[in-house]
């Protein structure tokens, strides 16, 4: 079993409470589920969806066919007419679209008048909509049930009872009217694999590495598609001991940050490609202070303020080189939400250690995309305070914040804890701190923060994962967001070609070409394709400018919208070349 | 025992003559006489001959970018709310590139305390118009004079609530220790605005200039009238009033941060939460 369920309608109608809460059932009922949305930049009107996969098999991408549409707008039912698949299956209220459809593939259910009927208002009609989904799905109302409970609760138990009404008319409802839909009497295996599972997108796993990499600080301007950030650690501020700061711009954000971390605490900002913009100065400051800090930069497309809410591998490019001056910087582009948690965590480890920036280069697309779970293995997140607190530091005999050290890395005195002074500058200093002009200095500092962090920074840089035929023909390669969508397609190309991936989540410094073997695979297949959801190939230039590896073809999507299964699959066949 | 002497840092490299000169001994025997160690506070500044100040005094020092030390230093309370803050900026540097930065900081009334070193003019650019350089006042890339209005901080001051407000003089430094003592005492953030001469660039706001027209405020004014205020800010022109304009007693944002209940952020455990609790919302 492998169905899409798109619902459609209106900013403000509540699609995304549909089908959040249908995610959920699924996964309850021990399904496995890949959610993405679609919306516009408005808070009412418009037109955007929500899509839902669940499957027996885990999934890790959306595809292109609809199976059941909800439509909330009449906009929906025109607009995915040829999207939907042959067993298709439409589910709307005529009275809500002032228009009815005739055929087996349209069911016609009064969501608002079943809602006041059964629950008494008509603004539980989503939950009869959800009911009806699991009605046509020939699936049992429990998993929803319990979730109405959980949900409600608060409210009181009429709340609670007035929308379980109102999910079983909907329920009852659809499963009469459906007895011809082809997935109704499809057996559902689901009591053997009725496992614990957990669904969560990627922004939530973004801010749960923060917390789990010891975040004690985070200030940000809001921004799409980084506000998730702000507001899921705003809402475990307490519970963590953490303070979250809306700063006055993005400008600001990136200096509290710098101000907090340098008074001794593990600090996080974040934002899009334009807050980024403004942050890059700051950037430049955390250089040459070498002031750690972590920054989340969520792609979306531009130009300025281009497709605010839609998705873009767009500014990997602008990362690498962001900043004027040069110092050294880490950039990670996680492929699913439980890298996304890894990296965070690492990511505060790494910035500490090496005293430099370190990005989270996510996009919409991710930030919005949930995935399923058995759960998460904690145990590679790992802590070490780098910083001298307390006697440790009030000990020493004397302290410089910027000692030429044999490796760079200077420890990072916290301010007070001891009477030595920590003086750093936005100048070019000397060791103690001060301002400085003359040109001895300058080479050993850029040796000190640059030159003799480099070669450690790449040791720690992770190879890119390998999947598919071990002597492959093709090999594709992407970056960041667009795994699971390419290990779906190489599994489907597999029964008819000889292909394998890269992804490459560790963008910056690139893993070295000769220990991490990659540049080998790609040399010895015959033909290599890298995609991106960019138009100019920005990672493709990258490899080129570091390895001098020039791929043998491409393919790029800039639309704002990203891959989906069955057309990457269809774009890459075109691609192959067939021997 | 902490006297001026334990201040001296390194060699200032203004000109000669620079008012400069007597906000830092000024400001190295008010520390001493509060009794402020070194490592007690941390000085940040942004970029211009003022901004250079924490090199010359020892102190922890942040010295970071141009207007943009009211954020480095918000970021620092916050994350230690027991170290005291100093912050110190130009009139470029302050009213101009980082004058979004003080509007909110003001709003925010973070407990730090600023020191503008307002000298009406740029100093380390050599000699352009500032947002306190008055109008008609030529300048190389202003040979017609400076159009725009000049900025007045204490009427800005007074009209976003700042919780002190201030206005001293680098010519009298009696007075303006007093000012730098009460700012650091008062809980809540201070902006004393010290009037400078620059010796090199601006022929018109000079030490003769401004001893004619500056005068302390007497007892008869009362800086908690906000009207009362807001009219002694007004005041420029024939003459200046040195002393606080204004000041209102109002909770400090560090103290209204839940979070921040406890203790400071430097002060938790620096180790990995459990978050083991928080993903399993998520089943």
């Amino acid at each position: 079993m492998d169905y899409t369920i798109r619902i459609g309608g209106a900013a403000g109608q509540g699609i995304q409470t549909i089908g959040e809460t249908l995610g959920r059932v699924f996964v309850r009922t021990g399904y496995f589920v890949f959610t993405h949305q679609d919306y516009e930049s408005r808070v009412r009107g418009g037109h955007n969806f929500y899509q839902i996969r669940v499957s027996t098999q885990p999934v890790y991408a959306s595809r292109d066919g609809i199976d059941i549409l909800v439509a909330l707008d009449s906009e929906t039912i025109p607009r995915y007419e040829k999207e939907r698949t042959r067993r298709a299956q439409v589910v709307y209220d005529s009275s809500a679209l002032k228009k009815t459809y005739e055929g087996p593939a349209f069911i016609d259910i009064p969501f608002a008048k079943l809602a006041k009927e059964h629950g008494g208002s008509p603004i539980m009609a989503n939950t009869v909509a959800t009911g009806a989904v699991l009605g046509m799905l020939g699936m049992e109302l429990d998993a929803l049930l319990a979730i109405i409970a959980e949900t409600f609760g608060k409210k009181g138990e009429a709340v609670v009872s007035a929308n379980r009404k109102a999910a079983q008319a909907g329920h009852e409802l659809a499963v009469e009217q459906c007895v011809t839909c082809s997935f109704a009497g499809e057996k559902k295996d689901t009591k053997a694999s009725r496992k614990k599972r957990l669904l969560i997108a990627g922004i939530e796993t973004i801010a749960l590495g923060a917390i789990a990499g010891g975040c004690r600080f985070y200030a940000a301007y809001p921004m799409t598609p980084s506000t998730g950030i702000m507001n899921y650690i705003a809402s475990k501020a307490e519970q963590f001991g953490i303070v979250v700061e809306q700063a006055e711009d993005e400008i600001a954000a990136i200096n509290m940050a710098l101000g907090a971390s340098f008074a001794g605490v593990r600090a996080m900002t974040g934002t899009s490609g334009g807050g980024f913009a403004l942050m890059v100065e700051g950037l430049s400051l955390a250089g040459i202070t070498e002031t750690p800090v972590v920054i989340a930069m969520g792609q979306r497309p531009g130009p300025a303020t281009g497709l605010p809410t839609r998705t873009e591998q767009g500014e990997l490019q602008f990362l690498v080189s962001a900043g004027h001056g040069e110092f050294p910087r880490i950039i990670f582009a996680p492929g699913t939400p439980v890298q996304a948690l890894l990296q965070t965590a690492r990511a505060f480890d790494l910035a500490e250690k090496y005293q430099i920036p370190v990005f989270i280069l996510f996009d919409q697309y991710l930030a919005d995309s949930q995935w399923t779970y058995e759960d998460f293995d904690l145990s590679k997140v790992k802590y070490t305070d780098y910083r001298l607190r307390g006697e440790a530091f009030s000990g020493l005999a004397e302290y410089q914040r910027h000692a030429y050290t044999a490796n760079g890395v200077t420890p990072l005195g916290v301010p007070g804890d001891a009477k030595h002074l920590v003086v750093t500058d936005s100048d070019e200093h000397d060791e103690a701190g001060h301002i400085v002009e003359d040109g001895e200095t300058r080479n050993r500092m850029v040796e000190k923060r640059l030159l003799k962090k480099l070669p450690r920074i790449q040791k720690e840089i992770a190879p890119p994962l390998f999947y598919g035929d071990l002597h492959p023909e093709v090999v594709i390669t992407c970056w960041g967001s667009t795994y699971g969508v390419l290990r779906e397609a190489v599994d489907e190309l597999s029964a008819t070609h000889s292909a394998a991936m890269l992804h490459f989540s560790e963008v910056f410094p690139l893993p070295a070409a000769e220990a991490s073997g990659y540049l080998s695979v790609l040399k010895k297949a015959g033909q290599t394709i890298c995609i991106e959801n960019n138009a100019t190939g920005q990672f493709e230039r990258l490899l080129r400018a570091e390895t001098g590896f020039v791929f043998s073809g491409h393919v790029r999507r800039y639309d704002g919208r990203p891959f989906t299964v069955d057309s990457l699959v269809k774009e890459l066949k075109g691609k192959i070349k067939r021997r | 025992m902490v006297t001026a002497k334990d201040y001296e840092g390194q060699v200032p490299t203004w000109c000669p003559g620079c008012g400069n000169f007597s906000i830092l001994t000024t400001f190295r025997e008010a520390m001493a006489e509060l009794e402020i160690e070194p490592h007690q506070f941390t000085m940040v500044s942004g970029i211009g001959q003022a901004s250079k100040f924490p090199h010359y005094i020892r102190c922890n020092t942040f010295n970071g970018l141009h207007g943009r030390t009211l954020p480095v230093a918000t970021g620092l309370r916050l994350a230690n709310h027991e170290m005291l803050v100093i912050a110190v900026a130009g009139d470029g540097d302050c009213y101009g590139e980082g004058g979004n930065h003080l509007a909110h900081t003001m709003r925010r009334n973070v407990n730090v305390k600023l020191f503008v070193h307002d000298n009406q003019i740029y100093g380390l650019t050599k000699g352009q118009a500032s947002p306190t350089t008055g109008e008609g006042t030529k300048t190389k890339n202003m040979p017609a004079g400076v159009i725009s209005e000049q900025l007045n901080p204490m009427a800005l001051a007074v009209a976003l609530d700042c919780s002190f407000a201030a206005r001293g003089f680098a010519g009298d430094g009696e007075h303006l220790k007093g000012l730098i003592k009460e700012a650091v005492k008062h809980k809540g953030f201070t902006l004393v605005d010290i009037l400078q001469p620059c010796v090199t660039f601006n022929k018109v706001n000079t030490y003769e200039w401004y001893s004619k027209r500056v005068y302390r405020l007497g007892p008869e004014h009362d800086p908690a009238d906000r009207s009362a205020a807001f009219t002694k800010a007004l005041e420029w022109g024939e003459r200046i009033p040195l002393g606080v304009i204004y000041r209102r007693q109002r909770p400090i944002y560090e103290e209204q941060v839940p979070v921040l209940a406890k203790a400071p952020l430097v002060r938790l455990p620096a180790k990995a939460p459990d978050i083991g609790p928080a993903i399993r919302e998520f089943f």
